[in-house]
């Protein structure tokens, strides 16, 4: 069946997801920090949204619980924290040379069929239309690990590595309507601390090589060449 | 009948798009805290430039003349296929969106060849420009078009439009994202800030300007009234493609006049729209022209592929 047998609720998920997917593309193209953690706060916004009508949709209240973690999490406090570090850091003045960008963002499109390809057998013997916004999180966690590689800044890794859990997570609402609440409050938890871990990280790294570009750590070794 | 109504909605298309340039205009000196010059404005340029005498150089050849005149009429047969009013048109039915494109790159080409005639420095420079732009606009426009003739199954522009009312409503992530590339192609297209200026003074960022530069008298004013056609027949084609609601199915008097508001309506809201982001944005450099409609290639592309994806039977 296509979409348009499908009831607007899923539809809108169906949308959300593809939303996600595109945030994370222009994730992979922006060399400007400060926009960056902004685009990652409105994906995390249209993951709490799909979740939220994912809760009142397949009528499962503990999806609210986790919408409401990730909403405090993902969309305020994480994004207020980096934000907080790039401005501390003077960062923001920064724009990252994105070596090849055009090349990226097709080898993401290309990472986009790949996980439908990977996903497709799956589907074929599912009866729920849902889990095709299963292939959509598999290219958002890729997305992810791509961001990651291409940018330099280790703020980036942190928002690339912070959007492949993103990508996790709405695998984890759409296909099993949300882990149990122990691992998801286990993982929100585990986000947090990473998060402050990151933040001290910040500090260290930026006294010791005197900037957040992780390629300059290249230049640290024992011997001087 | 049928054939009479047609030529009639595209006279009114093409009366009506200096309008849109003038609504375009007053939107954007609101938004700028300038006064604002009256919404007939353009119709008073048009009609001063066609008493005014053309100055034709010495060195233009017949090419330079005749090709306004190419220009107006190709734009004007591409505007009667767009359904402005009713979805079902004789005209639509005889070509379809990809001959659109092809009549569009043809006033295009004209363009291109009449801005080298006169081998004047800024009209080579612009026609170089319009071609690198039009080469990269066009792969992305035909890829965020397939994806609409997918879903319909039909690349015929009433089927498309006569089948996304049928259908009702029905929240589709492909329309989403060939939405999004079609308004950023319809931006490089038109020739609007980011990617172009159309009312800058200054030679060297020219892109549309310095192909025209020569022009003067009845043959700019055809150019002008040329490319406010293509800004409407770019709007009409966004307006009447994803939100379609309003558009008359019969050929009754008061369901043809409320055909007529619903479209003015919408386009007064796209134009907002885009007066707003020309206010927000600035032009960028020529060189990062390429990233952006690289990035609208690839909003064509994931539309086409969420089709496929998400709402494919399966």
């Amino acid at each position: 069946m296509g979409i348009e047998n499908l009831d607007h609720y899923s539809q809108i998920i169906l949308s959300l997801a593809a939303l996600v997917m595109l945030s994370s593309f222009i994730m992979l193209a922006q060399g400007r920090l400060l926009r960056l953690v902004f685009v990652f706060a409105v994906q995390g916004f249209m993951l709490v949204s799909a979740t939220a009508i994912a809760a009142y949709s397949f009528n499962n209240p503990h999806l609210y619980i986790s919408a409401a973690i990730t909403l405090a999490l993902k969309v305020i406090f994480i994004p207020w924290m980096l934000r907080r570090h790039i401005l501390k850091l003077n960062m923001h003045r920064d724009v990252e040379a994105l070596n090849n960008k055009t090349a990226i963002m097709m080898g993401g499109a290309s990472l986009v069929v790949f996980s439908y390809y990977v996903l497709h057998p799956i589907m074929q013997n599912s009866s729920m239309v849902l889990l095709n916004a299963l292939s959509l999180s598999l290219a958002v966690i890729l997305l992810g690990m791509l961001l990651m590689i291409s940018h330099h800044q280790a703020i980036a890794h942190v928002v690339g590595f912070m959007s492949i859990e993103n990508g996790l997570f709405f695998a984890a609402t759409v296909s099993t309507n949300g882990m149990p609440m122990v691992v998801e409050l286990g993982v929100a938890f585990d986000v947090l601390v990473a998060a402050v871990l990151f933040g001290i990280f910040f500090l260290h790294i930026n006294s010791s090589i005197d900037s957040l570009d992780v390629d300059k750590m290249n230049r640290l070794n024992e011997v001087d060449q | 009948m049928n054939v009479l109504f047609a030529i009639i909605q595209t006279l009114l298309f093409i009366a009506l798009a200096p309008l849109l340039a003038g609504w375009v205009k007053w939107c954007k000196c609101h938004l700028q805290n300038r006064r604002a010059p009256s919404l007939l404005q353009p119709y008073r340029d048009l009609i001063k430039l066609t008493h005014k005498q053309p100055v034709v150089s010495k060195d233009a050849s017949w090419l330079f003349i005749i090709a306004p005149y190419i220009i107006f009429s190709t734009t004007a047969l591409a505007v009667s296929v767009v359904p402005l009013l009713a979805v079902d048109l004789p005209t639509a039915s005889s070509a379809d969106v990809i001959v659109l494109v092809g009549f569009l790159a043809f006033a295009r080409f004209f363009l291109v060849l009449a801005g080298l005639d006169v081998g004047t420095a800024f009209g080579g420079m612009g026609s170089s420009r319009e071609m690198t732009i039009s080469a990269m606009a066009e792969p992305a426009m035909l890829m965020a078009v397939f994806t609409l003739t997918m879903t319909a199954s039909t690349t015929n522009l009433s089927f498309a439009i006569d089948h996304v009312l049928q259908e009702g409503l029905v929240l589709r992530p492909s329309f989403i994202f060939s939405l999004s590339a079609l308004m950023l192609v319809a931006v490089a297209e038109t020739g609007r800030i980011p990617v172009d200026n159309p009312a800058t003074h200054l030679e060297l960022t020219m892109i549309h300007e310095a192909m025209i530069l020569e022009y003067s008298g009845r043959h700019l004013a055809l150019i002008e009234w040329a490319s406010q056609l293509k800004l409407m027949l770019y709007g009409v084609l966004i307006a009447n493609i994803f939100f379609p609601w309003g558009i008359a199915e019969t050929f009754s008097l008061s369901v043809l006049g409320y055909g007529l508001l619903a479209i003015m309506g919408k386009l007064a809201l796209l134009v907002v729209v885009l007066a707003i982001s020309e206010t927000l944005l600035a032009k960028m450099r020529l060189f990062r022209v390429q990233e952006f409609l690289s990035f609208a290639y690839l909003l064509g592309l994931l539309g086409m592929l969420s089709h496929i994806i998400l709402e494919a039977a399966h």
